[in-house]
């Protein structure tokens, strides 16, 4: 029968759709080839295949939770509605125009990605706000009706409309999205004052128009979901995962679901927060690397760090700048083109360099035997004895060793004078490297030192990297769960209900407002409230409340987080003295005689984070049985050295395992360096310690 | 032990090293308060050996930092002198000629020791707010006027801040709390690039930079000589004439390539003009050196070894070679025209490689808004300076059209409009494409863009413009047509200059519109497709489809109704 302990999560993924059900807690997986054309159907198969595993009919389930790759593949591939842009006289260009810099420095050839929409589809009225929030310009229906008739033609499906300094005085937008609704009411209507609320015109528009391109495709998703699900006899309320780390209503995702942009990610995020609550842990680095990218974030006092806006549809290497900016609360990771399939190559300077370029699935690295002739990072894994060439994938794909040194030796060790495995070696250690560098910048940005960190890693390739990541990191402490290959769904399931609110209003120190600051607050905090309640009537809800401060002057803001009494007694000096914590926390130092201001307000409304029972940390009591040894390439030791290989499924809570070692299960391989020892946890965890630690 | 270090070693280090550098610049880009470091990228880092050898450097919005850091930090040795460095130093200067060619840049180098042993330094560049005299702009007549000169000396010695310069810089500039700030920033930069720095010699268990600074500058180098040894061992004359202030300035340059180097020599370019726009050798040659490794070696990461065989040759006092006290405030526009020059000639020694001419320098302006002058001035009223950087299009490349509206050589981002009408009482009324600038080609010219500028009610201001290309637009190549020339005039027709301060009335707008880059290659050869595609989005009119590309009146029709009926072109 029906039951709330009954919960499902299901994340669609670029290859495959993950759906795990939970019951009275424990988790039943299963992994379904994605289904394009109609997203819904690996959805049910996988639905009824996790149900049979645990024994309920789908009219069981409590609660499902969803998250997807769709929107951002929409975006990526350019497949949403046929959509126009309505916007201030004299800035038609907005989108196109973006920064006017080349995002690549040094390639003549350089071209830039397309706006969402070509130029024929953005119209103009005449109009005006300034930045006080003044009409200039007042807007006359007369000329949104005239516009309205012309879009009308244009057989558009989908509107944006983002005018300049909306943000400030949404009555503009407002205006136009009335007459919209009168003139064409079959049209969807999206206004960059409720999508996103925030200064910077290019943001804010690319954002409005990217929510409006996916909205129609979206909605008709989720509608047919929705009934799909009730044909099967589901009776319970479907939520979605957002890029912010928490869960909405159907019916908001509907409307925004631009937030539903990197949802995926955002649930493996919480997915190692859960974790990281369940060790009382309060520095986490997640990390998460599977077969063309790795993705790391930094998560602090078991809350994935966000941030306000990001950039989705890279177009050129991965590179800073050459995607689309999104300006809507998410989960702030780095992502960088290194993953399994990641294809290695000598440059002029002789330097090996590893991706973005991938192998793919097919034909996939050199090993697989399917045509692959370059090396990729599984190849160098398997030269160094970190994968089992008769257990891949718990032996459904046989790799072939000597292939893998033949595409070594041609496309590296031919180059360089090095044997294969000083190849492997360099290929493994330069995609580690690449990641240890990411991580060192996203940390730097963020004023924190990673050697306090513990890394928690998840994803297909991530447990054969992690343990080197670590010793190049000065990281001590590794953690690598169980449910690892379904942790993105894993997290929905640990998801809180959640919606963040946020403004652009301008306040200098100097010119401190009280009232306006507690009302503005308020308003914020009854709008993300008012969203949490739609999914929750009833749990308690809490609102945390940051506001975005920085010297005049600057064009940086850091966020300060600020108590509830704080927010809503705001005085001064406890802003400055805020500010100038943090400042100094990331910067090393304060600017004396330099006025403050506060660009940003944003209240996120939460439901509490499920309770979390501690892991009992016992000491080790007995040492693992390994089936084996093989050798093993030791990174740290640049030499092999003979590891045992011990299955994962054998071990029992408190056995320990000294490195180097290989522990292995069907997904993956979890490889212990020379340097360190691990520990199995009563949870199943993996905990990877120095040695004599 | 492990002293002997594997080639992977070494790779490994060389790629931290970059990273190291790139933090070291995140840090500034954070920190400064100058808009043309945070909010354009105006700024570079780097990591140098005991020698003043550049290693590594951030990969930053200006190119025109790259040669000029490069080799500031061999001039810090020399007038510091290695017995005076100590740990906790850290030295600055915006000498022109010793740093990267205006007073407005300032330069820091920190040097790094390790184990009480130097062992490298450290160098950043910004462009800060103000730095007294005239203020920003081209109007002085000798660099005595364009602001404070900071000689090569000490901001601190053994962590002590000197605080007589403080002083001395305070009492000298408009915004001291935020040059301060910026000099701070610097200050910090380095510091986070030489912990870094640090932290990577002792996981490598390295002493010193001397083996890794072989590796990289041995395959640099050798990258780099490949590189040149496969192009034709000949010589070739370019040249281009633009605006200037006054009198228009005729850049000159023959480039010759030998067996292991490349000489840019800018012999017969015009002589210093009166007014600041004249440009240090060191900036000159940062920008002829962009404009050659950009076309033969991109991927080659900028270092001592990998920038050494581009050399440059100019007579003082030529325009690309102003000695001091000349006014070199705005060397930039000279500077962003060097790469187009370079290419004139380079087309010659490897035809079909580089673009046509674009719009070259950046199309920036200041504002000085004040309360009007000729009634009465509403209460809240006020003062404010608001500096913006726009682009006009790029040139057409060989395969491609020019890029819209983008920065090129210059790698800088312009501003919000938004942020912008924060930043004082300013109100942009316009900033969008210009249709039919784009020179017609078989690949057309990047657009540039309209501008209107106007103040809040109960403002007047002055516009301090800086552009070019009024009376020489970017010229086509190989048949392709000119880009549209910069024209600048009030709302009510009267006529502006493109360049120095001007009085706008209260009540009255600025009307701009900036360049377009050029086309190459026979119009009429252009993909039909291309250009039904260029009319539906408007960055053609139908008269220039019909005139330049050809396209019959029908089919111009035709293209006008489907764009009415939304349907994809």
């Amino acid at each position: 029968m029906k039951s709330a302990t009954n919960r499902l999560g299901v994340d669609i993924g670029g290859t495959f759709t993950d759906v795990v059900l939970e019951k009275g807690g424990v988790p039943y997986s299963t992994k379904v080839l994605t289904t394009y054309a109609a997203p819904e159907n690996a959805i049910i198969d996988g639905m009824h295949q996790v149900c049979a595993k645990a024994g309920i009919s789908p009219g069981d389930i409590g609660q499902i939770i969803h998250g997807t790759t769709l929107a951002t593949n929409a975006l990526i591939e350019r497949r949403g509605a046929k959509t126009a842009l309505i916007t201030t006289e004299g800035f038609r260009d907005v989108i196109e125009m973006r920064t006017e810099s080349r995002f690549e420095q040094y390639d003549l050839n350089l071209t830039l990605p397309e706006p969402l929409l070509p130029r024929q589809m953005r119209f103009t009225v005449s109009e005006r706000v300034n930045a006080r929030g003044e009409v200039m310009i007042p807007l006359d229906r007369a000329a949104v009706e005239a516009v309205a008739d012309q879009i009308a033609e244009a057989n558009v499906e989908s509107v944006a409309v983002g005018l300049i300094h909306s943000y400030l005085n949404p009555d503009h937008e407002r205006l136009i999205r009335d007459v919209l609704a009168e003139r064409l009411p079959d049209v969807a209507v999206s206004i960059s004052s409720e999508v996103s609320p925030q200064m910077r015109e290019y943001e804010r528009f690319n954002t409005v128009v990217a929510n409006a391109f996916i909205k129609p495709l979206m909605a008709s998703y989720l509608g047919r979901l929705e009934n799909r699900l009730r044909d099967e006899g589901v009776d319970c309320r479907i939520f979605l995962m957002h890029s912010g780390g928490g869960i909405i209503s159907i019916q908001n995702a509907a409307e925004f679901p631009v937030r539903l942009v990197e949802s995926g990610p955002a649930g493996g995020a919480v997915f190692a927060a859960h974790i990281a609550a369940r060790y009382g842990l309060d520095k986490v680095l997640s990390f998460d690397m599977g077969g063309t990218t790795a993705k790391i974030c930094l998560i602090k006092n078991q809350t994935p760090k966000t941030s306000r806006v990001f950039e989705v549809a890279r177009t050129y290497r991965f590179k800073k700048g050459s995607g689309m900016p999104i300006s809507i609360p998410v989960i702030d990771m780095v992502e960088i083109g290194a993953g399994g399939g990641s294809l290695a190559h000598v440059d002029t300077m002789r330097q090996i360099r590893v991706g973005p370029e991938s192998a793919g699935s097919e034909p996939g690295p050199a090993c697989y035997g399917r045509g692959g002739e370059r090396p990729a990072v599984t190849d160098a894994d398997l030269v160094l004895g970190k994968l089992d060439p008769d257990n891949f994938a718990g032996g459904s794909i046989k790799l072939n060793t000597t292939q893998s040194h033949d595409a070594l030796n041609a496309h590296i060790g031919s180059k360089l004078d090095m044997e294969a495995v000083e190849a492997a070696f360099g290929v493994a250690e330069m995609v580690d490297e690449n990641m240890a560098n990411a991580a060192r910048v996203h940390a730097v940005e963020n004023g924190e030192d990673l050697s306090e960190y513990t890394m928690i890693a998840f994803g297909g390739a991530a447990p054969l990297h992690a343990g080197r990541l670590c010793e190049k990191l000065g990281v001590t402490r590794l953690i690598v769960p169980p449910g690892a290959g379904v942790g993105s769904a894993i997290g929905f399931l640990r998801a809180p209900f959640s919606f963040e609110a946020n403004r652009s209003v301008y306040m200098r120190l100097s010119d401190f407002d009280e009232s306006l600051i507690r009302d503005l607050l308020t308003e914020l905090r009854d709008e993300a409230t008012g969203f949490v309640r739609t999914s929750d009537e009833v749990s308690p809800i809490l609102a945390e409340f940051k506001v975005y401060m920085r010297y005049a002057g600057q064009g940086w803001e850091i966020p300060i987080g600020l108590t509830e009494a704080q927010a809503m007694n705001p005085d001064a000096a406890t802003f400055l003295a805020r500010f100038e914590e943090e400042y100094a926390k990331l910067f090393g130092r304060t600017v004396s005689g330099m006025d403050i201001e506060i660009t940003v307000w944003s209240v996120n409304a939460t439901t509490p984070p499920e309770k979390v029972a501690p892991v009992e940390v016992t000491e080790g009591r007995a040492v693992a049985e390994a089936s084996g040894t093989r050798q093993l390439f030791d990174a740290g030791l640049g030499a092999f050295a003979s590891a045992q290989v011990v299955e994962r499924s054998n071990l029992k809570s408190g056995h320990t395992v000294q490195g180097p070692a290989a522990l292995t299960e069907d997904e993956t391989t979890i490889i212990i360096p020379d340097s360190r020892a691990a520990i199995q946890r009563p949870d199943g965890c993996i905990d990877i310690v120095l040695k004599g630690a | 032990m492990a002293t002997k270090h594997s080639n992977v070693s070494f790779q490994v280090m060389w790629n931290r090293l970059i990273s190291v550098v790139e933090e070291q610049a995140q840090a500034l880009v954070r920190t400064a308060f100058s808009t043309s470091v945070r909010e354009a990228g105006d700024l570079s880092a780097g990591v140098y050996d005991i020698h003043g050898r550049m290693l590594a450097q951030a990969v930053t919005g200006t190119p025109g930092h790259v040669n000029a850091m490069a080799d500031a930090v061999a001039h810090f040795i020399r007038r510091i002198g290695r017995q005076n460095m100590f740990e906790g130093d850290v030295y600055l200067t915006n000498d022109p000629w010793e740093g990267t060619g205006h007073l407005h840049d300032i330069t820091m180098v920190t040097p790094s020791f390790h184990n009480n042993v130097l062992v490298g330094f450290f160098a950043c560049t910004a462009h800060i707010v103000d730095i007294g005299g005239r203020g920003f702009g081209a109007d002085a007549a000798s660099v005595y006027e364009e602001g404070l000169y900071l000689p090569i000396m000490k901001f601190a010695e053994r962590g002590e801040v000197d605080e007589t310069l403080i002083r001395i810089v305070r009492g000298n500039v408009r915004e001291p709390d935020q040059l301060i700030g910026d000099m701070y920033a610097l200050a910090t930069c380095n510091g986070i690039g030489h912990r870094r720095l640090i932290e990577m010699m002792t996981e490598f268990n390295l002493a010193d930079l001397e083996g890794i600074a072989e590796f990289i500058l041995d395959n640099s180098r050798r990258a780099t000589l490949e590189r040149i040894a496969a192009l034709p061992r000949t010589s070739a004359e370019g040249e281009m004439t633009v605006d200037g202030f006054d009198v228009p300035i005729t850049l000159k340059v023959r480039v010759t390539v030998h067996e292991d180097r490349i000489v840019s020599d800018f012999t017969g370019t015009s002589g210093l003009d009166k007014k600041g726009i004249n440009c240090p050798l060191v900036y000159t040659k940062a920008y002829a050196c962009y404009a050659l490794k950009v076309a033969i070696a991109p991927e080659i990461p900028n270092n001592h070894a990998s920038l050494a065989p581009f050399e440059i040759e100019a007579p003082e006092n030529t325009i690309v070679n102003a000695v001091h006290p000349a006014p070199v405030a705005l060397r930039h526009i000279v500077g962003h025209f060097v790469p187009d020059t370079v290419f004139n000639a380079f087309d010659k020694i490897v035809p079909g490689l580089v673009p046509a001419e674009g719009a070259g320098c950046l199309c920036n302006f200041q504002v000085s808004l004040r309360p009007r002058s000729d009634g009465p001035a509403p209460a809240d009223a006020r003062r404010s300076e608001v500096l913006t950087f726009n682009s006009g299009g790029s040139g057409a490349r060989p395969d491609f059209d020019g890029l819209n509206a983008t920065a090129f050589p210059s790698g800088v981002m312009t501003m919000p409009i938004e942020a912008t009408e924060h930043a004082g009482p300013v109100i942009i009324w316009r900033k969008e494409l210009r249709p039919d600038s784009g020179g017609a080609g078989r690949t057309r010219g990047g657009l540039g863009q309209f501008m209107e500028v106007g103040a809040l009610e109960g403002h007047e201001f002055d516009i301090q413009a800086m552009f070019d290309r009024g009376q020489h637009p970017a010229r086509g190549s190989r048949g392709g047509l000119n880009g549209a020339p910069t024209t600048i005039a009030l709302d009510d027709g009267t006529e502006m200059r493109v360049k120095g301060k001007q009085f706008v009335p209260h009540g009255r707008k600025v009307i701009m519109a900036f360049p377009g880059g050029a086309g190459y290659g026979d119009p009429r050869s252009r993909d039909k497709a291309l250009v039904r595609r260029d009319l539906a989005r408007g960055y053609i009119t139908a008269e220039t489809a019909a005139r330049d590309y050809g396209l019959g009146a029908e089919e111009i029709k035709e293209i006008e109704a489907a764009i009415r009926k939304g349907e994809a072109l």
